[in-house]
Formats: structure tokens, C-alpha cells, sequence
């Protein structure tokens, strides 16, 4: 009995996750990863191994194309991101001196989060489109003279999204790095003379790129894996690769293809994961 | 020599002046700066909540009048009704799914020592940076292989998979900051391990467990790609509204997304009452 009361919590605390992740995790992942080696018969599969799949991912400029739009769109929303969101969550760390004012303010970027993403994105296709309200707000004041169709169904339509959508993930982890900076050490920089700019440079800078990494990280892996935003403001040529993998599930009817391209997402994020991995432990102050 | 030696002296208010002028522009530019932002974030969801209350069919400026026409659509759109019905369902389901197993989880990595374990972390956070998507066509293809068919049931199973890293994070953060001694304490003094975990444990972990149950039930009541693969002939919210949305744009959406930020900022403020660590 006592054998039972002192073991048993430890295997059921392990046993029930490590089940759960085996059956809905682990093994979902290695179903995909065989179909992504099977032949496409039209209109079935047939089971095989060849790499066929991964080589046209790469060489046809179908898929290679789209792959390098999500690649940049990525990296433009992460960008943005990250230029809006550190002097935010610098001015929190550093410059607010009440306060009541930086719990308010860092609550209003986290708030947008409980709010339901499907409708910040759809709230946009409603601000760009032709007959939306920017449009008609810019002729209203005389700035137009007819609406344009230039805000939406494009790249430019979609990083803004992207961005507003995915900003607070890019303000958390750098909020909280900044704030972990001991106060002293930008004291000292300043008392040995270094002015505010070298010392933003050469201490806060590298001390909150942990935070930095992290947001990249967040910003990055979910730009690359959406497709609502893309369906409702990006326009035909606005496709990314979560867009192809619906297809290829859905109308295409090409699992293999479909599969291939999850898994290379997936290889892509666990890439991306162990980078900033790395970056944040180099940068991570060091244990004495 | 003489010269260079008192020059700092008759230099220093000066500079002094000079910086305060910085600081202050500093100081400005800043304001300006989270001013434009904040707008950045919040005009548009003023933007949805006032065409809500906008009487005409597009969504154009200047507003034409007000009207509560499309909330009185939405009261008799049985659909929409349903839908919410189905959110409700799976996303309390969900909840307590991924908090049954993502609270032990957190536990197995904070207190047990096991082979694989740093696999086990990777794998369990993963969800969280992971699209998704690829949990969603895996999942699905999981439940074609094993024979089963799409329901809310499997989207709920979707739902608890990818929520899992959400409560695994916000435990383990909690676990981590609890002190060791509390529970060596009360092993010292003979209290079983469950005992411990009920009396001791789960006490000081309750607050990071209700903020990551909210913040479950809120990110599920959401969720679109897991659902989009998952989900049966039923449709959840989200779903209804993406669907909706598929067709054009309508304000009966703005009445919709309007309740919708409502009960957000409802549930915002239960979590951050919830979530308040009663100060001794």
C-alpha cells in the first residue's frame, strides 16, 4: 500500500501526458511524414518511398514561389513587429515612471490577444478594401477622388495584419527580458560616462536579445503557418504555404504533396526553434 | 593646462540644460510614439463595434445613422445560435481536457527525473510556436487512419492537444517560482504524495491554473485551424463567422464580433481577479 501511495502519483503524472503526446502528437507527425513519401495515383495514393514529393516542393515554382512570399512575409511581419514593439516595450521598462500607467499599458497590448483573431483580421479587410472605410474616409476628406483598390488583396495588406495580429507576441518576451536588466548597470554605464545612446547599444540592447529572439521566434512561426489572414486580405497572388496545404488536403486532392509540405513546415519552425534556442542562450547573462 | 582642467567645470550646467531639453524631447517622442500605437491597435476594434451600430449595409464613411437592426438579425439567426452553442461545448470540454492532462505534465517536469525528458519539454511547448495547421492535417489524418469520423468530439481532442503548451508554460512558470521546502516539509512531516499535492501544491499553483484554464477556454473559443480540419457537419463559431465571411463583408459580422470583444473584455477582467495573488 505504501509502495502504491509513493509510486503511483509519479507514473500517473507522466503516464498521462506521455500517453496523450504519443497518440496525438507523435504519432500524427509520423503518419504525415510517410504519406509525404507516397506517390500520387490520381484519384488515390499509393504507399511508397520517394522523395519525389520534397524535390517538386523545392524545384516547382508553384510551390518554391509561394514558399519564398511566406519566407518574406515572415520576415517583414516579425520586422515590423519587432521595430514597433521594442521601443514600446522599452519606454515600459525604462521610461514609465508610474506605475499604474505601465500595468494599463502593457495590459492594452496583451488584451487584443483574448480578442478573437479571426475577426482583427476581418476587421481590416472591412478598413482596406474598396468600398472599406479608408477608402471612403480619404475621400471624404478630399484625399480621394475615388477609392482605391490599392490597400488590399496584397503583401502590403497582409503584413499589416499579420502585424497587428501577432505584435503583443513580440512585446512580452522582450518587456519581460528588458525588465529583468538590473537598474544599476545602465547607472554605472551613465556615471562612467557613456551616453544614453552608447549605453542603449552596448548594455540594454545585448542584454534583451533573449526577449528579442523570443518575439522573433513567436512573430515568425505563426506568420508562416497562417491562412486566414492570407484568404481574407491577400488577394490571389496572396497565397501562403498553410494556403497550399488546404488546397492540397481539399480540392487538389494531393495528400502526399500536402503532407510533404506540413512536414517542411514543421522542420522549419523546429529550425527556427533551435536557433533562437541558441541565440538566447548566448546571450543569457551568465551564472556566477 | 589650466584652461583644459576648468573647462568641465564652466561646461557643466550646460550640459546639464542640454540634457534635460534631451530628455524632455526623449520623453515626447516616446508619448508620441506609444500614442500611435495604441491607436494602431484600437482604432480598428472601434472601428467594428461602431459599424455595428451603423445604419447601412456597407461599411463606408461617413456613418449614416444609428440602428440595432443587425443585433436583431443575429437573435433570429438559429445558426448563429447553434454555433455558439458548439463553441460553449468544445471549448469548455477542451479546457478541462488539456488542464487534466497539461497540470500533470507540468508537475512530471518540475519534480521527476526521467529518461527523455528535455524531449518531453520540446515536444509538449511545441504547439505553442507550431501552426496550426500541421496539428490540424496531422490530427486528421490520424483520425482517418484509426476510422473515426469528424465531430466536435475530435475537435475537441484538437483543441486539448494544442492548447496543452499554453498550460504547461503558465504551470511550470508558477512551479518554478514555488519554494522547494514547502513540499519537503510536509514529506517530512508524513504526508503522502498525494496528500501533499492536494493540500500543499495544488493551493499555491491555483491562480496559474485558472489563468491558464481562461486563457484555454478563450484561445479554443477562437481557434479556426484545428477546427477547420477537425470539425465534423457541426460548425463552431469562428467557423459560422469565417464561412459568413467567405460570402463578403456584412455589418451582421460587427454585431457579432462587437458581442464577441464584449465578452473578451468580460473574461479579461475575471482573469486578472482570478489571477491576483492574495498578498499576506
Amino acid at each position: 500500500m505504501r509502495f502504491l501511495s509513493e509510486k503511483l502519483p509519479g507514473v500517473a503524472v507522466l503516464g498521462i501526458p506521455l500517453l496523450w503526446i504519443s497518440v496525438f502528437m507523435l504519432l500524427p507527425y509520423a503518419i504525415i511524414a510517410t504519406y509525404s513519401f507516397w506517390t500520387k495515383q490520381y484519384p488515390t495514393f499509393s504507399p511508397d518511398f520517394q522523395f519525389g514529393n520534397y524535390l517538386t516542393l523545392f524545384t516547382d515554382p508553384q510551390y518554391s514561389k509561394v514558399l519564398i512570399r511566406t519566407l518574406k512575409v515572415s520576415l517583414l511581419v516579425s520586422l515590423f513587429s519587432f521595430l514597433l514593439g521594442y521601443p514600446f516595450a522599452y519606454f515600459l521598462a525604462f521610461r514609465c515612471k508610474s506605475q499604474a500607467l505601465r500595468t494599463w499599458l502593457y495590459m492594452a497590448v496583451i488584451a487584443p490577444l483574448w480578442v478573437s483573431y479571426l475577426l482583427r483580421a476581418y476587421v481590416w479587410k472591412t478598413i482596406l478594401g474598396t468600398e472599406g472605410v479608408l477608402n471612403s474616409f480619404l475621400m471624404s476628406i478630399g484625399i480621394l477622388s475615388e477609392p482605391s483598390d490599392m490597400f488590399l488583396y496584397n503583401q502590403f495588406a497582409m503584413v499589416v495584419t499579420l502585424t497587428y495580429i501577432f505584435i503583443p507576441f513580440m512585446v512580452m518576451p522582450i518587456y519581460t527580458a528588458l525588465e529583468k536588466i538590473p537598474r544599476n548597470l545602465v547607472e554605472a554605464s551613465a556615471d562612467l560616462g557613456l551616453r544614453p545612446i552608447p549605453t542603449f547599444l552596448r548594455i540594454t540592447l545585448p542584454l534583451s536579445i533573449p526577449g528579442v529572439a523570443a518575439g522573433f521566434t513567436m512573430t515568425f512561426c505563426l506568420t508562416f503557418g497562417d491562412f486566414v489572414a492570407p484568404f481574407l486580405v491577400g488577394g490571389p497572388d496572396g497565397n501562403l504555404v498553410a494556403n497550399v496545404i488546404v488546397t492540397q488536403f481539399g480540392t487538389a486532392l494531393n495528400w502526399p504533396m500536402g503532407s510533404a509540405l506540413s512536414i517542411l513546415v514543421l522542420v522549419i519552425v523546429l529550425t527556427v526553434l533551435s536557433l533562437s534556442g541558441r541565440v538566447e542562450r548566448h546571450y543569457s547573462p551568465k551564472e556566477v | 593646462m589650466v584652461m583644459t582642467l576648468s573647462t568641465p567645470r564652466v561646461a557643466a550646467p550646460v550640459k546639464k540644460k542640454r540634457s534635460v531639453v534631451q530628455r524632455f524631447a526623449a520623453d515626447t517622442a516616446f508619448m508620441t510614439f506609444v500614442a500611435i500605437l495604441m491607436a494602431f491597435l484600437y482604432i480598428p476594434i472601434w472601428i467594428l463595434i461602431i459599424f455595428s451600430f451603423n445604419d447601412s449595409r456597407s461599411l463606408t464613411w461617413p456613418l449614416s445613422g444609428f440602428t440595432l437592426e443587425w443585433y436583431q438579425r443575429l437573435w433570429n439567426n438559429s445558426q448563429l445560435q447553434d454555433a455558439i452553442g458548439n463553441s460553449f461545448y468544445v471549448a469548455s470540454c477542451a479546457t478541462v481536457l488539456t488542464l487534466l492532462v497539461g497540470v500533470p505534465a507540468a508537475l512530471a517536469l518540475h519534480r521527476l527525473h526521467f529518461p527523455g525528458k528535455t524531449v518531453f519539454r520540446r515536444l509538449v511547448v511545441l504547439p505553442i510556436t507550431l501552426p496550426g495547421v500541421v496539428t490540424g492535417i496531422s490530427m486528421l489524418n490520424l483520425f482517418r487512419v484509426l476510422g473515426f469520423d469528424l465531430s466536435l468530439e475530435t475537435v475537441i481532442l484538437g483543441h486539448a492537444t494544442a492548447l496543452l503548451a499554453v498550460v504547461v508554460t503558465q504551470v511550470s512558470a508558477r512551479l518554478e517560482r514555488l519554494p522547494k521546502s514547502l513540499e519537503e516539509a510536509s514529506a517530512d512531516l508524513g504526508a503522502t504524495q498525494i496528500y501533499t499535492f492536494i493540500h500543499i501544491t495544488l493551493p499555491n499553483i491555483r491562480s496559474a491554473v485558472i489563468g491558464a484554464g481562461l486563457l484555454s477556454f478563450v484561445l479554443s473559443f477562437d481557434e479556426i485551424p484545428v477546427t477547420f480540419f477537425l470539425t465534423g457537419r457541426d460548425n463552431t463559431l469562428p467557423m459560422y463567422i469565417y464561412s459568413t465571411m467567405r460570402r463578403g463583408v456584412t455589418p451582421e459580422i460587427n454585431a457579432v464580433g462587437t458581442l464577441i470583444v464584449l465578452f473578451s473584455l468580460i473574461l479579461i477582467v475575471a482573469a486578472v481577479i482570478a489571477t491576483r495573488d492574495r498578498k499576506h
